[in-house]
């Protein structure tokens, strides 16, 4: 799964969706793979108004990834192409490959296999 | 006609395999009116996130991911896959990419014009449990609509799935199939779930939802029960398959909200 789509995804145990600890979800044991794509600058323009910024920011460090801008790039930030550019790598390029995904509300672990997240849940917590 | 995505890499033992209710989907979200529809909605927002329930072998995402210039009138859209069955998310993985791949590989100055669309991803999950709230923009639900005297099991996390019996992987497919097709009483009970959660799952503002019925699952009376929930909630028939003794077959309902 791409960097980006974490930024849509929660905690899929009913009593954790209105707890503000259950987004963002925790990357751990995260195995990265960088998978080349076009940078397409209008693109990340479109996309960055759908980011959380802070929690994406909090995923970007759990995986390794230095700070790039303390607030979500407005107007001139979004002519810089070097920040642009560094979106693109960590928002479209970035995969996680293997590893866990955890809520910080009930410390539930959803895996990650094969790029794929999991979200079923047993059957005690269905 | 824009072209149908390829499935040839898809072994269809546990995936549903696209049918007249797929094809409908894609006629649907193609035709005239309801392309003006979904550009004029989302002519001026951010990237719009289209999500896809249960997409089996991935064709309607892959389509709507490929034509996405002729269906919304722009390439970043951001489209996104769930499905209860692993090998299903695998393969929608498959046919996003090469159908995007097939549409859009064009000039660099037709690319300077129109950036290619992205896959996300697909996810395993139960309906839309996993995503965030209002953060869809566009749903597309193609449900087990059969009516079923019983509704299978809801499925729940499962170990490895390495050295099972052969008898033990045929129950676990044919389960994984009837997940598929078998909707319960009217055929209503999985989507009744989905429904319930589409003012929880769609952007307040611009969400749009896409559900197909089938004549048993009384279709007029789910788009007056829709209706019913007040705050400028709207369902109407977009796509049917023709008409038969009198009755639809299949339609598809699309259900948004009036800005208020």
């Amino acid at each position: 799964m791409k960097l980006i789509t974490a930024n849509f995804l929660t905690c899929a145990v009913k009593g954790c969706k209105t707890s503000p600890a259950s987004f963002p979800l925790h990357f751990r044991d995260a195995e990265l793979e960088l998978q080349e794509l076009e940078f397409q600058p209008e693109f990340i323009c479109n996309i960055v108004p759908r980011i959380n910024w802070d929690s994406f920011q909090a995923m970007a460090n759990e995986l390794g990834f230095p700070k790039i801008l303390d607030k979500k790039p407005e107007s001139d930030d979004l002519k810089d192409e070097k920040i642009l550019r560094e979106l693109h790598r960590l928002l479209l390029e970035t995969q996680i490959i293997e590893g866990r995904l955890i809520c910080g509300n009930c410390g539930h672990e959803y895996l990650i296999k094969e790029g794929i997240a999991n979200f079923l849940l047993p059957s005690h917590l269905v | 006609m824009l072209p149908t995505p390829s499935t040839s890499h898809v072994t269809f033992d546990t995936i549903y395999e696209p049918s007249e209710d797929t094809y409908l989907f894609l006629d649907t979200l193609s035709s005239a009116p309801e392309s003006a529809w979904l550009t004029q909605r989302f002519k001026t927002t951010a990237s719009p996130l289209v999500v896809e329930i249960g997409t089996g072998s991935g064709v309607v995402l892959g389509f709507v991911a490929a034509n996405s210039l002729e269906i919304f009138g722009r390439r970043d859209i951001l489209p996104l896959g769930i499905d209860v069955n692993r090998n299903a998310c695998t393969a929608t993985r498959e046919t996003v990419h090469q159908a995007i791949h097939d549409r859009q590989t064009e000039t660099e100055a037709e690319r300077q014009a129109q950036p290619n669309t992205v896959y996300l991803g697909s996810v395993v999950a139960d309906l839309g449990s996993a995503l965030r709230v209002g953060c869809v923009d566009v749903l597309l639900f193609n449900p087990p609509y059969v009516p079923s005297e019983e509704l299978p099991r809801l499925p729940e996390v499962t170990d490895e799935e390495t050295g099972l019996s052969r008898s033990e992987r045929f129950e676990r497919d044919s389960y994984l199939l009837s997940l598929t097709y078998a909707g319960g009483r009217d055929g209503m009970e999985t989507t009744d779930r989905l429904l319930e959660a589409i003012p929880r799952l769609l952007d307040p503002g611009r969400g749009v939802a896409y559900v197909l019925f089938c004549a048993q699952n009384r279709p007029q009376e789910v788009k007056e029960r829709i209706r019913a929930w007040g705050e400028g909630w709207r369902a109407e028939s977009v796509g049917n398959s023709g008409v038969q003794a009198g009755w639809e077959k299949l339609v598809i309902v699309r259900i948004w909200r009036d800005s208020l």
